[in-house]
């Protein structure tokens, strides 16, 4: 199983910096997404990796838990990429309404020519 | 009186959602909302602050909960001082982006601004890693509404961009967030500390993954050089009074980094021995250098005062980078300055731009062009620091922490050569922006823009100068002041050199 994540992990990330370096602003996107799913998985196996325990301490009987605390910090960290994620949403379909051009990168000031801020 | 401790916090978080959803159609009553609730947030800060000037440290835990397994908001001196910053910066700002109208050119501005300050306080009061990733999640959150607030289509792309890549830096903080978990179990800041000095040093590999993750986490929010790219387009594309604000979010990179590598990843933990050391001093020469080649080389007065910024970031860091009292001691006095000296020159910035466009090219003079060009020539005298202003006593400051460093030669010529060059580009700019034109024909203004001051509105804008000046009068009373304000940060470095009372207090372990 960690063979299964770890290399879950490798490849979601190696797969969000390689669209991340796309500089579209789709791509970057869906780069951005699958980096938060590489990041959410290796947080849970932050905890150590343990099958089929619940996240509870039980003080009256021994049984088999999983660490907590990663998961409520996945939970955190999944509702803040929702929420990051829809922003940038907005913001590239605003950069790219406004210019006609999904680059990420900043088009070349000319000297005095254009402006609009 | 104990509940002051989360007034910052809670303050704003307040205010932000009653402007929203109550205030939303009447400016006048969001403005003076906001601007109460910037007065009332000074007050308590400056309250807190004299709680923690006797070198107290205080804890609040959040939900009652005991330190290592509950979040705490910690108050040393270090985190009085850097809230006590963030009010008194934002007050000024707040005065001039309603004096200059910046907060009607785009709706929620106002609850933007305090949601902004409730996640910069937060992150310099928390206790707690991974609160710190939350706290820098809600004041990045705010900061990309401001930073695309009124449009356009390049602040679009520059917006893009900056969130674009702050999302990068915050990935990779959950990553190394996770890695630090998962070597020491604990993500409470002191915990940290006492379970990282307990680790033997041959077992400490991920632990350095870690470490150096978080730095360079940092390093993207402090603008250090190789991760400083984002910051000239970004802060030069957002309006002003925003960018003035931001002023304070590269230093709480700086903060971070100063917190993080005294408290948890100290100078005698073995594990991270040498690792800042030998990469972020000479990043942070690099950063003057870049920063000062920027000043010379802007075309656009926005550019020019975010390139002032990266510069008086390289000095800051490269105090920090040392890692010893003397230097960071140096550091506060130097970060103190160089927030208010960046903040006025973003809004001197503002000031010029909105009569004469944003090129710096000579153009005919504008209306009120003597006082502007005073305030230009005062930030840019605190900027390059140059004496009388604090700037000058935060550089030798600095120079002089530096004396027994191994790099002392290279400090000192990085950082006179950059002084040099920062004052060069500034007299350069103001020049062609204040001098020249007066010697043009009225026909011959070049190929610019016209300048929008047909589209000022009628009323003479005080406020606006208010708030300059207020900044500027903040400069002078640093420098004036220098004695009692230098005694305040050698105070603070000691403390934070001396974590165990940190420490000590925050997981409960006094002796009482």
């Amino acid at each position: 199983m960690e063979l299964l994540v770890a290399s879950a992990v490798g490849i979601l990330t190696a797969a969000g910096v390689y669209l991340i370096l796309r500089r579209r602003s789709f791509p970057v996107i869906l780069g951005l997404s699958l980096l938060t799913y590489a990041v959410n998985v290796f947080l849970f196996a932050t905890g150590r990796l343990v099958t089929g325990a619940p996240p509870i301490l039980n003080k009256y009987e021994e049984v088999a838990y999983t660490d907590p605390l990663p998961q409520a910090l996945v939970l955190t960290a999944i509702v803040i990429s929702f929420g990051m994620t829809a922003v940038v949403v907005m913001i590239a379909l605003g950069a790219f309404l406004s210019s006609r051009d999904d680059g990420t990168a900043m088009p070349v000031e000319t000297d005095g020519a254009e402006e609009d801020a | 009186m104990e509940h002051l401790l989360i007034a910052p916090v809670v303050l704003p978080a307040l205010v932000a959602p009653f402007i929203i959803m109550v205030l939303r159609h009447h400016l006048d009553l969001q403005r003076i909302f906001s601007l109460a609730s910037a007065v009332l947030l000074a007050g308590v800060t400056l309250a807190l602050a004299a709680q923690a000037a006797d070198g107290t440290v205080k804890v609040y835990e959040l939900g009652d909960w005991p330190a290592p397994f509950g979040i705490v908001l910690v108050l040393d001196r270090l985190s009085a001082m850097m809230i006590v910053l963030t009010s008194l910066l934002a007050l000024p700002v707040l005065l001039y982006a309603i004096g200059s109208g910046w907060d009607t050119r785009g709706s929620n501005f106002h609850a933007l601004f305090q949601f902004q300050l409730m996640g910069i306080m937060g992150a310099f009061l928390t206790g707690d890693a991974f609160n710190l990733f939350v706290f820098f999640e809600v004041l990045l959150i705010a900061s990309y509404g401001l930073m695309i607030h009124s449009g356009g289509t390049r602040r679009f792309q520059a917006g893009v961009q900056y969130v674009v890549f702050n999302l990068l830096g915050s990935t990779l903080f959950l990553f190394a967030l996770g890695t630090l978990y998962s070597v020491t179990g604990t993500l409470n800041m002191a915990d940290l500390a006492v379970k990282v000095a307990q680790i033997p040093a041959e077992d400490t590999a991920l632990l350095r993954v870690g470490a150096v993750m978080l730095l360079l986490v940092f390093a993207i929010k402090a603008s250090l050089l190789p991760l400083h790219f984002w910051l000239p387009s970004a802060y030069a594309n957002a309006p002003m009074p925003v960018a003035a604000l931001f002023a304070i979010m590269t230093k709480v990179g700086a903060y971070s980094i100063l917190r993080i590598y005294t408290l948890v990843f100290g100078p005698e933990v073995e594990a991270t021995a040498g690792l800042t050391e030998s990469w972020l001093l000479p990043a942070a020469l690099l950063t003057l250098g870049a920063g000062a080649i920027g000043v010379l080389g802007s075309k656009k007065l926005g550019r020019l005062a975010a390139f002032g910024a990266i510069a008086s970031m390289g000095t800051l860091l490269i105090a920090i980078s040392l890692f010893t009292q003397t230097a960071a001691a140096a550091a506060l006095y130097y970060l103190v300055h160089s927030t208010l000296a960046a903040a006025l020159l973003f809004l001197v910035a503002d000031l010029v731009m909105e009569r004469q466009g944003p090129w710096i090219l000579p153009q005919l003079p504008m209306p009120q062009t003597g006082l502007i060009s005073a305030l230009f020539f005062a930030a840019a005298i605190a900027l390059a620091g140059m004496p009388p202003l604090s700037g000058f006593l935060g550089k030798l400051l600095v120079l002089d922490a530096t004396r027994g460093a191994a790099l002392a030669p290279w400090i000192w010529g990085v950082i006179l050569l950059g002084s040099l060059v920062t004052i060069i580009g500034m007299a350069r700019a103001g020049s062609l922006l204040f001098w020249k034109g007066h010697g043009l024909p009225p026909e011959d203004t070049g190929t610019s823009a016209e300048p929008p001051v047909d589209t000022l509105p009628a009323r003479p804008a005080q406020l606006p100068f208010v708030a300059c000046f207020g900044l500027l009068g903040g400069l002078v009373a640093l420098t004036v002041f220098a004695g009692p304000a230098t005694r305040y940060a050698e105070a603070t470095a000691a403390q934070l050199y001396a974590p165990s009372a940190y420490i000590d207090t925050v997981l409960g372990r006094t002796a009482e």
